[in-house]
């Protein structure tokens, strides 16, 4: 499987994401600088998590007025957005909902349970707006669930997917390392892989 | 503010009498805070060697070699005054200063640690903001915080510590502040305002009760911070920077002329390159605003091609940053400042260097109250809550974060780790400054080793009084001269620190706090 990482101001889990790649598909990724215009022809696409344009104004409300978004919302390749890729993918439109602002209206920095189906994983989270909402929550396909109530979010709902988009706020790049709190983070990319077209 | 002995020695020197901007640039300069007159004197005397030392104090940041090309960058500093009028941008700020100071070696700061001491758990506007204001700049810019350690006693109600570390690597050239030969000065980053001013002069003075400072406190901008980030290390990646300097107090002042002293060069500025936030700035505001995230760099632009400097210029326009060629280094070892064609500053570099203080040491007088041993963890107090508000796992090479002590942090695409700790006992160092002080490096030291690793170096960060009292003095020289001492046994050297004086309100001080932050290498 052939990857890019797409990079806009801001964005800071691009080495480690770049690096989480690299060992699962054997392939180095290539970085697309946001200000590009055309997409390079891979399999996946991602968008890491960071602060792109310092999450000034609403977090990921910036991001999607880039060149590159343009490509990718034409694009029917994988799409796959952590944590801020994740809030750029549903303040672009290309996933339904938003993510407001954790009810602790604190930054929250551990690891959880999340679920899909009867499968647990165990990843860390890390962001202040990964409480996701959405009015009608039966209409939405939901990718991960939390364990528990963490931030807020409707229906406890950690990721959220759309044909060939996922998006989620937990890091799975931040889980596979044998010092990191679980190696689950390639399981998350093998569903991705396997399960959505 | 200048005393006026002060103004005799500086009309002296001169010949004449400063104009109003002189006598601003004068006046931080030779503040505390940009100068250390009181406390050089005895910081020469630390321990700073050592096998694995490349570059000690003096610096931005101290240097240590870890082997293979591989190179650790590390410094603390404190933001306690700042932190008390305003604790979120006091706090924010100083974050983004010590990691400017880290990045301007050419090293990317891969850790941030921190210090923090109040007064009581009650007292959440400070707690609250300082907390919030690291965490949110730490977070933004991408470096995950492994470590925080909160204290608590009466003395710091009105003067909060706020101490941050940053620890940086790289395996490439390290730039420093010596220009080694002459070149343009550029300006890079957010625009000068008017936050900030006197900042410097503020930090070397006592505070009265009801007074408003705010104005003197910056304020930060940490998606700046990350896009000045990435272009300086690429900016580096270039080679043709002769010497870099982060503008933090005192702003643009202390920067250029620092940059000139230690090249042996003379300056010159003119400050109408000087991109403004706001029209109607007087020179003297423009030479002492302390807005942040500003950079300035000495290049060497005249061995570049038309199609080099214009890729120099491309590279700051892909991070969408202004850069301003605005002086160049000169040959006469002056101080020049011009707005356009009209001089408002022309002072030889020497005149600028502060007078050192020889305080001299008296016993302690007067009714010294000691105060009763303060727990480093209160119970009704979760640290959890601190924790976890901090992105420790950002980068993905943190191997034990805040919750372990030492945190252990790993060198990114290596097989090395480094473990990283801080350490404070203020009521062991107000008991017996010679013992506390001791007794901390030799904790840090053997903290170190109980992980598996080779401790190579600390930096420090000295947090006291007011040095116009003899009892503060006396305490902060106990303390230097016992941290050489201790540091020389253990071979254990000091490579970088900062003093905090003047943490006094109402002539309460604090009691003396040395911090210090130690970093050793995984075996």
């Amino acid at each position: 499987m052939k990857t890019a990482i797409i990079i806009f101001p801001g964005s800071n889990c691009d080495n480690e994401m770049e690096r989480f790649l690299h060992k699962y598909t054997g392939v180095k990724s290539i970085r697309v600088w946001h200000k590009e215009t055309q997409l390079p022809d891979v399999d996946l696409y991602v968008l890491p998590g960071g602060f792109s344009y310092g999450d000034y104004l609403r977090a990921g409300a910036l991001a999607p007025l880039s060149p590159i978004m343009k490509e990718l919302k034409k694009t029917d390749k994988k799409i796959l957005g952590i944590c801020n890729g994740f809030q750029i993918l549903c303040e672009a439109g290309l996933l339904p909902g938003i993510l407001r602002i954790n009810r602790t209206q604190k930054f929250i920095c551990k690891p959880v349970t999340i679920y899909r189906g009867y499968d647990r994983y165990n990843i860390p989270i890390a962001h202040a707006e990964g409480n996701y909402y959405h009015p009608q929550p039966a209409k939405v396909s939901i990718a991960f669930t939390y364990a528990e109530d963490v931030n807020g979010s409707t229906g406890f709902i950690a990721g959220v997917a759309n044909n060939n988009v996922l998006g989620m706020m937990p890091h799975p790049e931040r889980a596979f390392e044998s010092y990191h709190c679980s190696q689950d983070g390639f399981k998350i990319l093998e569903i991705f892989e396997n399960f959505y077209v | 503010m200048l005393t006026s002995e002060e103004i005799k020695l500086i009309e002296d020197t001169l010949g004449r009498v400063p104009n109003p901007t002189e006598t601003h640039v004068f006046d931080a300069m030779w503040s505390e805070h940009c100068s250390y007159k009181s406390s050089k004197y005895w910081l020469k005397k630390l321990y700073t060697e050592g096998k694995h030392v490349i570059s000690g104090p003096g610096e931005n940041a101290g240097v240590i070699d870890i082997g293979d090309g591989d190179k650790i960058v590390f410094k603390m500093e404190s933001h306690n005054h700042p932190s008390f009028i305003e604790p979120y941008q006091g706090a924010a700020t100083g974050v983004g200063g010590i990691m400017r100071d880290v990045f301007t070696m050419g090293a990317r700061p891969i850790a941030n640690l921190n210090s923090l001491h109040f007064g009581s758990t009650n007292d959440r506007r400070v707690i609250d903001g300082v907390i919030k204001g690291i965490a949110d700049y730490g977070n933004c810019v991408g470096i995950p915080t492994v470590s925080s350690k909160c204290y608590f006693s009466d003395c710091y109600t009105q003067n909060p510590l706020v101490n941050a570390m940053t620890v940086g690597y790289t395996n490439k050239e390290i730039f420093t502040s010596v220009p080694n030969k002459k070149g343009i000065v550029v300006y890079v980053g957010a625009k000068t305002g008017r936050d900030g001013i006197g900042g410097a002069i503020m930090a070397s003075e006592e505070f009265a009760e009801g007074e408003d400072k705010r104005p003197a406190v910056q304020v930060g901008d940490p998606f700046y911070e990350k896009l000045l980030l990435e272009a300086s290390l690429e900016l580096f990646e270039t080679g043709i920077v002769i010497a870099a300097q982060d503008m933090g107090a005192a702003g643009l002042t202390s920067s250029t002329t620092e940059i000139a002293i230690k090249g042996n060069y003379g300056i010159e500025i003119d400050l109408s390159a000087v991109p403004l936030r706001e029209e109607g700035m007087e020179p003297w505001e423009i030479l002492l605003s302390e807005s942040q995230e500003r950079m300035l760099f000495v290049l060497d632009f005249d061995t570049l091609t038309d199609r080099g400097k214009e890729n120099i210029f491309k590279l700051f326009r892909k991070w969408d940053l202004d850069c301003f060629i605005i002086g160049k280094l000169t040959d006469n070892n002056n101080f020049k400042v011009t707005v356009k064609d009209k001089t408002v500053c022309d002072i030889p570099l020497k005149a600028l260097e502060a007078p050192v203080l020889e305080r001299r040491l008296y016993p302690k007088k007067g009714d010294i109250n000691f105060t009763p041993f303060v727990p480093p963890t209160i119970p009704d107090f979760n640290m959890d809550w601190v924790w976890e508000q901090y992105d420790s796992q950002v980068m993905g090479n943190t191997i034990a974060g805040p919750q372990k002590d030492p945190a252990i942090v790993r060198i990114p695409n290596s097989k090395k780790g480094i473990a990283i700790t801080t350490m404070s006992d203020a009521s062991l160092c107000d008991y017996n400054p010679t013992k506390g002080i001791a007794s901390i490096i030799e904790n840090c030291y053997n903290k170190l080793k109980d992980v598996g690793a080779e401790p190579l170096g600390i930096t420090n960060c000295l947090n006291f009084g007011n040095p116009e009292n003899e009892n503060v003095m006396y305490d902060f020289a106990k303390t230097v001269l016992s941290m050489a001492e201790t540091c020389r046994k253990l071979k254990f050297p000091v490579v970088s620190g900062n003093v905090s004086f003047y943490n006094e309100t109402s002539g309460k001080g604090i009691m003396p706090t040395p911090v210090i932050g130690g970093v050793g290498l995984m075996l």
